[in-house]
């Protein structure tokens, strides 16, 4: 390693470039809750030290990593796609909610299918329901004008209590003994598998994220999405239908949510549980965020906070830390990525063109 | 607007929208009165409780509103409520002073609200991923720092106002409450006059709908939008303080439970206008209180179904399908001086 060629060094420069904000917002994030557990007197070595041996510590608890990321990165694409239209898709939870119920009924209700049908169809549905739900937001931003921030958070809280009204209702699971409200266990053959400690939902979450990626980058759909958020109105005026675009976009991102939901479903959970999947769509703005919107990055920084989430409970038993401060780390990390004014302010560094992301402003009718 | 002026039929001179409004008042306390004097006690239960899980959507929406009126997103009420419910209730356990944690409520409202103006003012951060930051933040703060177990003194007490508080119907409801319930009630009426009725009012508007003719003017844009966020703040900081305060009396993790959503959804509805939204708060509570009451009497509808009307008719709103509500032009755009 003692020569290194330009070539190689510009190419490690443009890595860095490309990284560098992402990763000193983690830093900077992390220093912030050290500080807060030190006020709080806790150490944060310690506190740091058991949530990585929480997340790394075994093959059993790096497999929890992995379960934890997986749903991560479908919500962090259903957000980083929406930011590439230029829409803010809040409204992920409750497209991962319907796919995730879907999924379970599917799952439960139908009975003696061999797995190879069964789990594809219940994925289809979780799909399905997400799409048919990120399409009303679209519907109305495209016909209406309706803000989709708006639109998607109250949806949102359709979503749950729709999902709250059928696992306590007509779907409940009835079994003799259950009082909480849920719906019934999905049948084996429902079930997603793992290859060693590998969960087959996190490889095909990578697969999805690598065809996003191509997707975004190597196609027409792509292309013509990529230049709808960077300017609407000059791509109306290059005879791109940006309505059908808009709402495409918003399909897209609720299949993605709906389909994360589904795999959290037969993946992980095995039944769908009100709660389970609590606050998964808003981790997906952070991912998404965190990732600059390249969906290859996604899976990096859904890993992060996977690694988080699944190291959580150790650094809470053993360093008797409570688990919400990686919500305070999450948090701050997201001020950080998204207010790259500060991280350039602390270190000192220059404004350098980089690629920033365009949200449509304000709300109401345009 | 201008059909509206050309407009000359035989009833041109009649003002539709007023009278709208008066026959729907009548036929409420048509309504009311014919409640009431079927059962006193249901009908006084109803009211109360409408206006009890109005309240907090009002100081909310009043959060939005003057936010929202200087150009300025705030979808951060949610966590602006949470942060102050939880300093107040802390401040409560503490000292047991109750109007010292409605204070600390109050100034933690205006410190997220100057932080949401600083991150959308100075560093033109993306206003809608700020008010994502503060609520994600707000919720981790509030989950890490409270200890279940923490006790307090108590809560405000209903302060009934003379004479005024024995009027049938309306005294108790009206003129029997604790003290934020009284603060929200005026604070419709000054923030109505304040923002259609004074220089104040119209510089933040201007600042709303078109700041580079008001800088122009000499207006200070970036003054009156720190401001009326920073008042903003102390109204979300109400908010909160009235769930620990007064109407729960106990701090949860994530208590707010949406409630700043739907603020923002009172606020549509009420067309960023504060009688308006005191209107729209007023008639998502009372939703609320039927659901209660439709149970009680033994109808069931799961109460998920009620829960979503809110939302629902936010939707409808924002869609334009009842009567389109228009956000001030400005809003979400960071202004740069020249």
């Amino acid at each position: 390693m003692e020569s290194v060629t330009p070539s190689q060094n510009n190419w490690l420069q443009k890595v860095w470039f490309s990284v560098r904000i992402p990763f000193l917002a983690i830093i900077l994030a992390l220093i912030v809750g050290a500080v807060v557990l030190l006020v709080s007197g806790s150490n944060p070595l310690e506190a740091y030290a058991q949530l990585f041996k929480g997340a790394f510590g075994s093959l059993k608890n790096f497999q929890r990593v992995l379960e934890k990321s997986t749903p991560l990165i479908f919500s962090g694409l259903a957000v980083a796609l929406g930011f590439k239209a230029g829409l803010f898709n809040i409204g992920a939870q409750g497209q991962l909610l319907l796919g995730a119920i879907i999924a379970g009924f599917v799952g439960f209700s139908i009975k003696g299918l061999p797995s190879y049908v069964h789990i594809p169809l219940a994925l289809l549905c979780g799909i399905v329901a997400g799409a048919l739900y990120g399409a009303i937001p679209g519907l109305l931003k495209a016909f209406s004008g309706a803000h989709e921030v708006i639109t998607t958070i109250m949806l949102n809280y359709i979503a749950i209590n729709l999902t709250d009204y059928l696992s306590d209702g007509p779907w409940k699971d009835m079994s003799p003994g259950n009082i909480v409200s849920r719906l019934p266990a999905i049948e084996e053959s429902a079930k997603i598998g793992t290859i060693g400690p590998v969960p087959i939902g996190f490889i095909v979450a990578v697969l999805i994220a690598f065809l996003i990626w191509f997707v975004i980058n190597r196609t027409t759909f792509g292309f013509e999405i990529n230049s709808v958020g960077l300017n609407p109105h000059a791509s109306k005026y290059a005879g791109m239908r940006t309505k059908v675009l808009i709402i495409a976009a918003l399909i897209v991102s609720g299949a993605l949510a709906g389909l994360g939901g589904a795999v959290e479903t037969q993946g992980v959970v095995g039944r769908y549980q009100p709660g389970f999947n609590a606050g998964i769509g808003f981790d997906g703005i952070t991912v998404a965020l965190l990732a600059r919107n390249s969906p290859i990055a996604v899976i990096a920084s859904s890993l992060l906070l996977g690694a988080m989430k699944g190291g959580a409970n150790t650094m809470q038993f053993y360093a008797n830390v409570p688990n919400e401060i990686i919500d305070i780390i999450q948090g701050t990390m997201l001020l950080f990525v998204t207010a790259e004014m500060v991280v350039r302010w602390v270190f000192k560094m220059r404004k350098r063109s980089e690629t920033e992301i365009t949200v449509t402003a304000g709300w109401g009718q345009r | 607007m201008i059909s509206e002026t050309v407009k000359r039929g035989p009833f041109s001179h009649i003002n539709w929208k007023l009278w709208r409004s008066v026959i729907l008042a009548l036929l409420i306390l048509a309504a009311i009165l014919f409640f009431n004097a079927r059962n006193p006690a249901e009908t006084r239960a109803v009211l109360r409780s409408t206006l009890r899980y109005a309240v907090p959507l009002i100081l909310g929406a009043l959060c939005g509103i003057f936010c929202e009126r200087a150009g300025i997103v705030n979808i951060g009420i949610e966590g602006q409520m949470l942060l102050s419910a939880f300093t107040s209730y802390m401040t409560n356990a503490w000292t047991g002073n109750l109007m010292f944690s409605l204070f600390v409520g109050m100034v933690t409202g205006s410190i997220v609200g100057l932080f949401l103006a600083f991150l959308s003012i100075k560093l033109k951060l993306n206003q809608v991923i700020g008010g994502t930051v503060i609520n994600i933040l707000a919720a981790g703060i509030t989950g890490y720092f409270y200890q279940v177990g923490t006790t307090t003194k108590g809560k405000f007490a209903s302060i009934p106002l003379g004479p005024l508080a024995d009027i049938p119907i309306i005294g108790p409801l009206l003129f029997n409450n604790p003290p934020i319930t009284y603060i929200a009630i005026v604070l419709v009426i000054v923030s109505q006059i304040v923002l259609f009725n004074t220089r104040w009012g119209l510089r933040t508007r201007a600042v709303g709908e078109h700041p580079r003719a008001a800088d122009t003017l000499g207006v200070d844009v970036f003054k009156i939008r720190y401001l009326n966020v920073l008042i903003g703040g102390v109204m979300a900081g109400l908010a909160g303080a009235f769930l620990t305060l007064e109407g729960v009396g106990l701090f949860e993790r994530g208590m707010t439970n949406g409630r700043g959503f739907i603020a923002l959804a009172v606020m549509i509805f009420g067309k960023w206008n504060p009688i308006s939204s005191a209107m729209a708060a007023l008639f998502f509570g009372f939703a609320n209180a039927m659901q209660t009451q439709l149970q009680f009497m033994g109808i069931q509808i799961a109460h998920q179904f009620v829960g979503m009307i809110p939302y629902l008719l936010t939707i409808i709103v924002v869609s334009g399908f009842v009567g389109r509500s228009r956000a001030p032009a400005a809003e979400g755009i960071p202004y740069e001086k020249e």
